[in-house]
């Protein structure tokens, strides 16, 4: 089986599966098409690493006439349904963005983009492995886990909602096949085509309980936020566009490999690589363009999951980190390290004072995001290995979180973190993978730490001061609302019934898969580094010095890791000692939640975490952020467009 | 590989004793600063002793599991740092501890343990950045994080480091759990909110606490020393008496302040490592 | 060896006083007696404690109080009364709301008279309660090697419920 094949199957099969589940409407018939087609998926996905995994890089050419025009056409359709969606919901910048957008490209596709040719329409690496490896098979997990949540979902709603649940699954598919696009793709036209799917899948997946409603159901929050997302992106879009036409019209041509190529030989293509980092930034949700990740955690959450947490989004930090040759110490990668740096620590900051679990989720996630495209923008090889790291474990990782928030939610009624009290009570099992998922996100020995002191590494070899600063101070806020958080989960109290027995078992399935990957990452990156990592990194960058890890420090981690693991085996909750009340404000009534108060009565004991809103506000946080990185973003964009309007480039 | 084996060795044995034997030290200048006598020097270990000859109770299976996690990482960071492992390691696996200690005291589901891990936890955030940067100072200056390339360098780091150094020192006094800043738990006689973090534990795994702080104590000396560190003998007796010193000033603040609030810890924390420590950074970037 | 009595710890709680020998316990701590010489720490945290040194006497309200602290004290404690009203009741004997000394509701291994009990007579009954401390580990050492020989028995549930709650009834704390 070739690879042509392959990478037709990730395009085209999950498409078919999508359109099957469009149809057939039935829960069981569901079901089985879910499973089997996630299963071909991850499968056709380790496979084409199999295939690949040795090459360094490989051109697929598809003779693309026909191919071109097809997506030309839905490009347009799509801007049809967006402009007429706009109106009918008046929201006149979604209308007026895609009047621009679509119709600005297509001028560009009919007069210069037919003369020039694309030789390479495809292209596969060891990066491109690693994006199909995620969504493969993190992708295909979710969408298994989603079933069973899905079918809570439905039965929470209120009476008189139709299932749309067939219109939900055929968005999760369609949106994966346009990933594997994004990832495969050489061609900036596919990309741009792909890349407006998936906005257009997000836009319709967050608006699921808003869009297309009875007035009397609909959830207008969610409207509003799906509409952000789109205008946002469609924004992020248009950047995207003037790339092409600049790349196109300037440079004569339209492959992604070419332009990297000349942007190494030392000539500038500053005007394309900025505007294609715009894009990329607004489509991982940086600041200024953050609040729609944060809008987005209205949708179900394996949505949430899926495309705001290890997909799409890194689709916008994949685009960068491809960049990363071309930036480094010249402007577009200064803006790029820059609103990278200042959303980590601004976002780090805005966590802290959030209470519904989602919104810390998604705080991280933009973190996490921005410390990725702060690695892509300093452009080292040093710097991208931290950053090719950080995108595979938080991936990995986060979609664990949010799986298991979106379990909790459904069966202790809540997102409020201080509505978790006692789960691990409640909920044993998923407390304990949510405490992995969090000790995962900051604590050594595990990835992302790792990830995040390659990081620390590569920031100070770039002798940025202001990077240096962000990543100490934004690690110490990291910490603080990771662990406040796995302690309220740790808490032991009495007397809790325990609800988890109505939890789907294709939710423990997809759960169960990521904790154990979670571990096995762990374990196992020294040799994804080795085999894979460095080898890509050589190929763009040459050679590779050295790594912010030495393999002494990295055995260190693995080894670390099976003793912590070790340990939770053999000691976990084994203890013969006699058990104590605890102390309390006055007499503990013996089951360490309520105690006799002052004028004996029985008071409760309830326990806070502490949110500190006067230091780390999120309005505060936004504001210093969003007007920070739109200064930088303004003043970068200025810049370049203003050399170019001069002439020189 | 020798020197790397007998200093963790030295560390395992001699580290206890020292931290106790410090701890004891600290107690007596205290009681001779208020004008008492105070106890005898070999104080500490009659208490960690006592506390292991004590019955051994618990209030949930789970506490004192994590305590000992703490216990063994701290350990572990040690090790780490007396085996010439990298700075920055050492730091990621002491917050790794000290995450143990704080599940720990949560786990409980008691008031008082909970807000003494809050304020632990603000405590940790609060010199993390400045512990962070004394390492990236230690990277620039010397060009390795390794705390052996560290030692054996030649050059006298302290100059190039000297505003990391006073903003390290004074992040010491929250990491030595002194007055002002001995927010989550505190030695002595005064007590934070009863006994803050340590409220549910007792026992062995009190003493668990008490020996990993006097590990923990160790090697924060230690780092304190490697800013004298230059491969020479004077350099080496230098880096001893200013250990000593600083021990002796951490003594003294804890006597001469009464505890603060936590907003003054973090913020004089945190304004301490952004000035001193991103001035001195900026000024090694030209050095 | 034991090192129970060389660092003996105190937990010191104030039933219904006035707070006289509440004062007198604390001027132990001052420089003039300075008790830490013993080693003595004010820990104020049952759970870390060997001494409880209980003032004043035990009324209705706090009975419980008194018999949870002693039972979240870890083996071996003694318990030591200061002043006559922890004693016996002292002056409020015949009051309508005391229940009496504290040995109405724990056992008392030293008892400590007088109205404000002096700081050299506190100390003095502190030491005395060291003696019983001494004996109290060494039976517990003993103990524990007899179960060593014995096999072990279950270990003792114990929660320390109010009597007559609804908790104490149903109380399963423990899993």
């Amino acid at each position: 089986m070739s690879t042509n094949f392959t990478i037709a199957f990730l395009i085209g099969f999950p498409f078919i599966a999508a359109i099957a589940l469009l149809i057939l409407k039935t829960d069981t018939a569901r079901d089985i098409i879910v499973k089997v087609a996630a299963a071909l998926t991850a499968a056709a996905s380790v496979c084409l690493v199999v295939q690949e995994y040795s090459s360094g890089g490989q051109y697929i050419d598809v003779q693309g006439e026909a191919i071109g025009t097809l997506m030309m056409i839905i490009e347009i359709a799509l801007a049809v349904l967006t402009i007429v969606l706009g109106f009918i919901y008046k929201k006149p910048l979604a209308v007026i963005l895609a009047a621009i957008q679509t119709p600005l490209f297509v001028w560009f596709e009919l007069s210069k983009g037919h003369a020039i040719t694309v030789q390479h329409a495809m292209y596969v690496d060891r990066l491109s492995l690693i994006m199909v490896l995620i969504i493969g098979i993190i992708g295909s997990l979710i969408c298994v886990y989603a079933i069973g949540y899905m079918k809570d979902f439905q039965a929470h709603q209120k009476k008189g909602v139709p299932d749309r649940r067939p219109y939900f699954f055929f968005m999760m598919f369609i949106f994966l096949s346009a990933m594997f696009g994004i990832v495969l793709s050489n061609n900036l036209v596919w990309m741009f085509f792909f890349w407006e799917i998936t906005t257009l899948c997000s836009f319709f997946l967050i608006g699921y309980n808003g869009l297309f409603h009875k007035k009397e159901n609909e959830d207008k929050i969610a409207t509003r936020n799906a509409f952000r997302q789109l205008i946002m992106n469609l924004l992020g879009g248009l950047g995207f566009v003037i790339a092409i036409i600049i790349l196109g019209s300037v440079y004569g041509t339209l492959e992604l490999s070419t332009m990297l190529t000349i942007g190494t030989m030392g000539y500038s293509v500053l005007a394309p690589t900025i505007f294609l980092a715009f894009a990329g930034i607004v489509k991982a949700a940086q600041m200024p363009f953050n609040s729609w990740l944060l809008g987005a955690m209205v949708a179900p959450t394996p949505t949430s999951a899926l495309l705001h947490s290890s997909t799409m989004v890194k689709a916008g930090v994949f685009l960068i980190i491809k960049l990363s040759p071309l930036l480094g110490m010249n402007i577009s990668g200064i803006m790029v390290m820059m609103v990278g740096g200042i959303t980590f620590v601004m976002a780090s900051f805005a966590a802290i004072s959030q209470t519904n679990a989602k919104r810390v989720l998604a705080y991280s996630t933009i973190a996490n995001l921005g410390l990725i495209t702060a690695c892509g923008g300093v452009g080292t090889a040093e710097a991208v290995w931290a950053g090719i790291m950080l995108i595979i474990f938080h991936a990995v990782t986060k979609s664990l979180l949010f799986l298991c928030v979106g379990t909790a939610e459904h069966h202790i009624g809540s997102r409020d973190i201080e509505d978790m009290d006692g789960l691990f009570e409640k909920m044993p099992r998923l407390a304990a993978f949510m405490l992995i998922g969090i000790a995962g996100m900051f604590l050594a020995p595990f990835g992302m730490l790792i990830s995040k002191w390659a990081t620390m590494v590569s920031f100070v070899d770039s002798r940025n001061i202001i990077l240096i600063l962000i990543i100490c101070f934004g690690s110490a806020a990291t910490a603080f609302y990771w662990t406040k958080w796995m302690g309220k989960l740790a808490a032991v109290m009495a007397k809790r019934e325990n609800v988890e027995k109505t939890v789907h078992g294709s939710e423990w399935f997809s759960q169960t898969t990521l904790v154990v990957l979670t571990i096995l990452t762990c374990l196992g990156f020294p040799f994804v580094s080795k085999g894979i990592v460095v080898p890509f990194l050589e190929g763009i960058f040459g050679s590779v010095d050295k790594l912010a890890l030495s393999v002494n420090n990295m055995i260190i981690m693995c080894i670390m890791v099976a003793v912590i693991v070790l340990l939770f085996a053999f000691f976990f909750g084994r203890t013969n000692k006699r058990i104590v009340p605890i102390y309390m404000g006055g007499v503990n009534e013996g089951d360490d939640l309520s105690f006799v108060g002052s004028m004996e009565q029985r008071e409760e004991v309830s326990l806070r975490n502490w949110y500190m809103n006067g230091y780390f506000g999120e309005f505060k946080m936004n504001v210093i952020g969003v007007v920070s990185t739109s200064a930088v973003i303004v003043i970068t964009i200025g810049m370049v467009v203003g050399s170019m309007m001069m002439g020189g480039m | 590989m020798l020197i790397i084996i007998i200093s963790v060795i030295a560390y395992l044995i001699i580290g206890p004793l020292l931290g106790g034997l410090l701890a004891g030290i600290d107690r007596k200048i205290t009681a001779h600063m208020q004008g008492r006598v105070g106890p005898p020097v070999l104080q500490p270990f009659y208490d960690f002793f006592k506390l292991t000859e004590k019955e051994d109770i618990t209030v949930n299976k789970v506490q004192d599991f994590y305590v000992m996690c703490f216990l063994i990482f701290v350990i572990v960071t040690g090790c780490f740092f007396f085996a010439g492992e990298s700075l920055l390691l050492v730091i990621f696996t002491l917050t790794l501890a000290s995450v143990f200690l704080i599940v720990a005291a949560f786990s409980s589901n008691s008031p008082y343990a909970q807000i003494g891990a809050e304020r632990e936890l603000l405590q940790m955030m609060a010199y993390e950045p400045m512990v962070l940067i004394a390492a990236i100072g230690f990277y620039m200056c010397t060009g390795s994080f390794q705390v052996s390339q560290i030692m054996m360098g030649t050059k006298f780091p302290l100059p190039y480091l000297a505003g990391i150094f006073i903003g390290f020192i004074f992040i010491l006094t929250i990491k030595f759990r002194k007055s002002p800043f001995d927010l989550s738990m505190s030695h002595h006689a005064h007590q934070e909110l009863v006994k803050g973090l340590t409220t549910e534990f007792s026992g062995k795994t009190m003493a668990m606490i008490e020996i990993a702080h006097w590990y923990e104590n160790i090697f924060l000396l230690g780092i304190v020393f490697l800013f004298f560190a230059n491969g020479t003998a004077w350099g080496a007796v230098l880096g001893i008496v200013v250990c000593l010193l600083t021990y002796f000033l951490e003594v003294f603040i804890d006597n001469s302040f009464a505890r603060m609030k936590w907003q003054v810890a973090i913020n004089s924390a945190w304004i301490v490592a952004l000035v001193l420590g991103g001035v001195n950074m900026f000024v090694l970037l030209f050095a | 060896m034991s090192y129970v009595t060389k660092s003996p710890w105190i937990i010191h709680y104030d039933g219904s006083s006035c707070n006289g020998c509440d004062i007198e316990v604390l001027a132990c701590l001052t420089p003039m007696y300075d008790v830490e010489r013993f080693g003595i720490i004010n820990c104020g945290n049952p759970k870390h404690a060997d001494v409880f040194l209980i003032t004043g006497s035990v009324n209705e309200q706090n009975k419980d109080v008194v018999k949870q602290i002693y039972e979240q004290m870890p083996e071996p404690k003694v318990v030591v009364a200061v002043g006559i009203c922890a004693c016996n009741g002292g002056i409020f004997k015949e009051c309508y709301n005391i229940m009496g000394g504290v040995d109405t509701v724990i056992p008392v291994d030293c008892y400590v008279p007088g109205c404000a009990a002096r700081p050299e007579a506190i100390i003095d009954g502190v030491v005395k309660g060291l003696g019983v401390l001494a004996e109290k580990r060494a039976r517990m050492d003993a103990a524990a090697t007899a179960e060593d020989i014995a096999g072990k028995p279950e270990p003792e549930i114990s929660v320390g419920a109010p009597e007559g709650t609804e908790e104490a009834k149903e109380a399963d704390v423990n899993e």
